[in-house]
């Protein structure tokens, strides 16, 4: 059984589609790129997985349930990453992970041997008492994906899990993604703007533009399908070169205000 | 694990987090015991004379309870709001795809913010007493902290209510001045309310904080102008329908 099967799932705000007719599946032990240009709905598609927000129409099971009908069975077998930021910079990076395992319920001696083990994965042991205002950017990525691992999700949603990091920091977060994906089997479903980090790491893409998935395959088919030698050409070819504007809402200005700030 | 459980314990959690932001910030601590103290100092001292001269008596005994109101509502307003900076800085999201209802992170929350504008509340207590603030009756602490608590409850969940209707801090001033200051103001912390001219009256009468005020100032000092089972009965209610619209409105954010 597939571990995330979308069927022509659409998502309409007012009179704007932001994903249409989209159907996909993703089976266990994959590591699944979605790719697209800025606003072809990514984020949104993720949000329908991870039930934060619901769909216009279609299907979609994430770990065998409905995001709608069980939010908290696709919770449970869910790890999210997301775009921006999410970590309490007024606690301690221990104290994210105990906030993060008690709302989802894992029992206390199990909790704090998973809090040692990952946060020892992700090389933090030795700064858990250190409050998370204190971490560089790369620091920060790598306790949201232990904190997001804590749970034992079936799934780990990364979206965009290395925006904004130098060529080391987003080398050293893959090679704990495809360690964790190669030892435990995790599913990794992620989205990315790098298109080498997605030919590297993914064992099949699906590329969508405007809220319509274009291609689906493997790096080599996507490249072969399009003749061309890189994914990013490749991707160049099924989308298209212009350039898309995005809406600018309140929480993207709130992003700006706050990268003004944090500089 | 047994649902209840597992809601109490993220309660707790939540909880927990907000008194943990709140010690930490020492700053934001020390600075908000400013105002109050310069309130106390400044127009205790400063219009004490002339309150005396009319016959009210000791102007600091009757306005320490205004101010420690006053220092509760800003706390519990500002704690509510602070949905506004987890949504900005992203912890919101984390909060809201975790396996607990909305209402389990709201009562988590609102318990927080109202437990830490009750201890700002307790604070500028003894700062009254240091200012020369004495309250009539040790037995009467306890309920007046019930009061404390109430307000702070109420208003924490006034604040979490605009919070969930604001996408950015951009209205937090429009909200001070159209809302906490006239609240505040109006609401007898500053002055008796009998012999107010009908206008004023009305308002005051409306302002839910000024049966906070109340409420203190009977217990703390004595002689409440509604009577105190009123001004329980009138924050009770209150905090309860303001509870439930708060409840609804954090339900509907989307992240």
């Amino acid at each position: 059984m597939s571990i995330i099967e979308v069927k022509n799932l659409t998502k309409k705000f007012g009179d704007f589609t932001a994903v249409n007719d989209v159907s996909f599946a993703v089976e266990p032990g994959e590591i699944f790129a979605f790719l697209g240009p800025n606003g072809a709905g990514k984020t949104t598609s993720i949000r329908i997985l991870t039930t934060t927000l619901k769909r216009t129409s279609g299907q979609v099971l994430v770990g065998g349930k409905d995001p709608q009908k069980d939010a908290d069975g696709v919770r449970h077998a869910c790890g999210i990453v997301f775009q921006d930021p999410s970590l309490d910079d007024e606690l301690t990076a221990w104290e994210n992970m105990e906030f993060h395992g008690v709302l989802f319920g894992v029992p206390k001696k199990l909790r704090r041997e998973r809090i040692e083990q990952l946060l020892r994965y992700v090389e933090l042991w030795d700064r858990r008492r250190d409050l998370v205002k204190n971490f560089s950017g790369g620091m920060k990525r790598r306790l949201e994906i232990a904190r997001g691992l804590l749970h034992h999700p079936k799934v780990l949603f990364l979206d965009e899990p290395t925006l904004g990091l130098d060529p080391q920091t987003r080398n050293s977060i893959w090679s704990y993604i495809k360690k964790l994906n190669e030892d435990e089997g995790l599913t990794v479903f992620f989205t990315t703007h790098h298109m080498e980090e997605a030919d590297r790491a993914a064992t099949r893409i699906a590329i969508i533009d405007h809220g319509r998935i274009v291609a689906q395959g493997s790096p080599a088919q996507l490249k072969e399908q399009t003749k061309t030698e890189t994914l990013e050409d490749a991707f160049l070819a099924l989308t298209g070169k212009t350039i898309r504007e995005e809406n600018v809402g309140a929480t993207d200005r709130m992003r700006l205000r706050r990268r003004l700030w944090t500089r | 694990m047994d649902p209840l459980i597992k809601n109490m314990k993220a309660i707790y959690i939540l909880w927990l987090r907000q008194l943990k932001r709140y010690f930490r910030s020492r700053s934001r601590m020390i600075g908000s015991l400013g105002q109050p103290l310069l309130f106390l100092v400044a127009l205790g001292f400063g219009f004490g004379p002339i309150f005396q001269k009319a016959g009210g008596g000791s102007y600091i005994e009757f306005l320490a309870p205004g101010i420690i109101a006053m220092s509760i509502i800003f706390t519990a307003i500002f704690s509510g709001i602070e949905i506004i900076w987890d949504r900005k800085f992203g912890f919101l999201k984390e909060t809201l795809v975790a396996p607990v209802s909305r209402l389990t992170i709201m009562a988590g929350r609102t318990l927080g913010g109202a437990t830490v504008a009750s201890l700002q509340g307790v604070i500028v207590f003894f700062l009254a007493m240091v200012v020369g603030f004495r309250p009539s009756s040790l037995a009467m602490l306890l309920p007046a902290f019930l009061f404390v608590f109430l307000v702070a409850l109420l208003f924490t969940a006034v604040g979490t209510a605009i919070a969930s209707l604001l996408e950015d801090m951009q209205g937090f001033q429009l909200i001070m001045n159209f809302l906490v200051m006239p609240l505040f103001f109006l609401s007898g912390a500053l002055f008796p309310l009998s012999g107010l001219p009908e206008s004023i009256k009305i308002i005051t009468y409306l302002d839910p904080l000024s049966y906070g005020v109340d409420g203190l100032r009977g217990t703390l000092i004595g002689g409440a102008h509604f009577g105190l089972s009123f001004d329980f009965l009138v924050l009770t209610v209150l905090t309860f329908f303001i509870l439930a619209l708060g409840s609804y409105l954090f339900s509907r954010i989307e992240v």
